[in-house]
């Protein structure tokens, strides 16, 4: 079985954002980043699919040469093969069409992404992926089996879950519950330096969006404290003052 | 030129979500003078489609045929697409819902449209250009994002846009579309529906739990404060990596994001992580006996004390509060 797994470089969880030129960029300035924590799920249940010779993992992302710590992360946890599409992502919409043009060239038989992203959180690449390649796409998937040429996938609806059966291939978006994530060992340290990494160029593609600028939220008010022996007093505040039951 | 708005419905009602992108659609409608389709799909009753009309839908598309009673996303963009094309539309809303997600992408490759996932505002087209803003880094900051493609798909984000009511009537008209033979690839087996519970993207009131409340066992009060509320049950990602909640109920940067208009923290210390996914809650309610918890910093109302003290008595004040209602 060959499997792809779509990865993103993302600042880690903890870091506190902000932004530069009057608010139109990113500020990277002193930030790490960080393998996009819901395709670290996704890498940990292809590495668990393919285990025992049983395939091949390949992780590919679109991205400048400073995204490749984090592309060998991913080598170091146990990815067979890495490809960096050498391009700033400019949008989902970008990211998804050239993984797409790649992935035309070189069919894969499960193709895995992140549920969303922990920077854009569009949850958009995977269903893209799924429309330009017209392969079934499964969004929010809390556990993945496959059976034969068979994926039986459980994923998220409001207010439950639905188990679905569908023929491989297909574009999944994966979540918490499909695997736990995977921590490189010293050993896949090692090996994830010689492993390959091919860089290609990307193709030309239309863009339809563009971020202009970003806001912060607004910074909220004093906190109101209330003694433990006065709820009724909270009662009364959340009903007469802020109105919220 | 028009707006398409899908209507997606749970169990073949609309819930709220629904009625809010119906209204801020039919606000895009009123912004760009024309008017606005509703496409149902699914066996919903003729009652519950015409109630579309009290928020703004002027026509709704139904599409009622057996192949797509269920929820397979490539049907159902395949249908929704082609009534945008139908109509002329240019411009399609979708709520930002779990299923949401999974059409509002593969709707707008359809089209060649750009989208704006996740939006939290209507769009500014005062420039001539057209303007979104929507959510990014997980609650920490908004992104705004003009689309420059010209059909363009929306989905917004819960609990942004207020139901609107207006006094309208929406013509019925059926829809004969039935997606393309490759769309339906995928089987559905089975669907669990947990009835009782309030679904949490959407949920006016969320009530959520943390570490501070020691063990899977003490959930009780929790649960038993989230029903006198209506609330939806929440959690730390702490609580659910240890298996004392479900995955599906934790809230933060990792896991679900949430805007209600009222979000009660138990035990939770209030790590960044947790604090992006719940910050774009309008009020704030913090209990934790930890007085230097950074909760407080991001509260409108706070109490310091042990949650096993402060939350039966805070059960019991809401009870007398609702007898007395």
């Amino acid at each position: 079985m060959k499997i792809l797994v779509c990865i993103s470089n993302v600042p880690d969880t903890t870091t506190k954002i902000t932004f530069t030129d009057n608010n139109t960029q990113f500020n990277n300035n002193g930030v790490q980043f960080i393998l996009n924590p819901y395709d670290e799920i996704a890498l940990a249940r292809a590495i668990e699919l393919t285990d025992g010779d049983n395939g091949s993992v390949t992780v590919i992302n679109v991205g400048e040469a400073a995204t490749e710590p984090t592309i060998r992360k991913a080598l170091a946890i146990g990815a067979t093969e890495a490809v960096r599409i050498n391009a700033k992502p400019h949008d989902a919409w970008y990211v998804a069409y050239q993984v797409a043009q790649y992935v035309k060239a070189n069919p894969f038989d499960l193709i895995l992404t992140g549920r969303e992203s922990i920077d854009y959180n569009g949850s958009k690449v995977s269903g893209m992926l799924g429309e330009l390649l017209d392969l079934p796409s499964v969004s929010i998937i809390k556990k993945l089996d496959i059976d034969g040429d068979k994926v039986t996938v459980e994923r998220e609806i409001e207010g439950g879950k639905e188990i679905l059966t569908i023929p491989l291939p297909i574009v999944a978006g994966t979540a918490e519950g499909v695997a736990e994530p995977k921590i490189p060992n010293m050993r896949g340290i090692m090996s994830a330096r010689t492993k390959p990494l091919n860089v290609i160029e990307p193709v030309e593609v239309k863009t339809f969006s563009e971020i202009i600028s970003y806001e912060t939220p607004a910074p909220r008010g004093q906190v109101k404290l209330i003694s433990a022996d006065e709820t009724a007093k909270l009662v009364d505040l959340l009903h007469d003052e802020a109105r919220v039951i | 030129m028009s707006v398409l708005i899908y209507t997606e419905n749970v169990g073949w009602e609309f819930k709220k979500s629904t009625f809010e992108a119906v209204s801020y659609a039919s606000a895009i409608a009123g912004q760009n003078n024309t008017n606005l389709v509703a496409i149902s799909i699914g066996d919903v009753s003729k009652a519950e489609l015409t109630a579309l009309g009290k928020y703004g839908a002027e026509k709704i598309l139904n599409v009622s045929n057996a192949k797509l009673k269920s929820f397979i996303n490539q049907a159902y963009a395949s249908v929704i697409a082609e009534a945008a094309k139908k109509e002329g539309a240019d411009i399609v809303v979708i709520a930002n819902s779990f299923s949401g997600r999974g059409l509002a992408p593969r709707i707008a490759v359809k089209l060649e449209a750009g989208l704006a996932d996740g939006a939290v505002s209507l769009p500014d087209q005062g420039s001539g250009k057209f303007i979104v803003k929507k959510t990014a880094f997980s609650g920490k900051a908004f992104a705004i994002v003009e689309l420059t493609s010209a059909n363009k798909v929306i989905s917004l984000t819960p609990n942004s846009y207020k139901v609107v009511e207006k006094i309208e009537t929406a013509v019925i008209e059926d829809f004969a579309a039935e997606g393309n033979a490759s769309d339906f690839k995928a089987v559905i087996k089975e669907i669990v529906r947990a009835t009782d519970k309030v679904s949490l993207p959407d949920a006016d009131i969320v009530v959520s739990g943390g570490r501070g409340l020691k063990g899977p066992e003490n959930w009780g009060m929790v649960e038993e404060l989230a029903g006198l509320l209506g609330a939806a049950l929440a959690c730390s990602k702490p609580v659910s990596d240890n298996g004392w909640r479900p995955h599906s109920e934790h809230v933060g940067q990792t896991g679900i994001a949430v805007s209600p208009n009222l979000y009660i923290a138990i035990g939770i210390s209030g790590a960044i992580q947790h604090l992006a996914g719940v910050s774009s809650s309008k009020v704030i309610v913090v209990i934790n006996k930890d007085p230097e918890a950074p909760f407080f910093k991001v509260a409108d109302y706070g109490i310091v004390g042990d949650a096993f003290e402060v939350v039966p008595k805070l059960i019991a004040a809401i009870k007398e509060y609702k007898a007395l209602a």
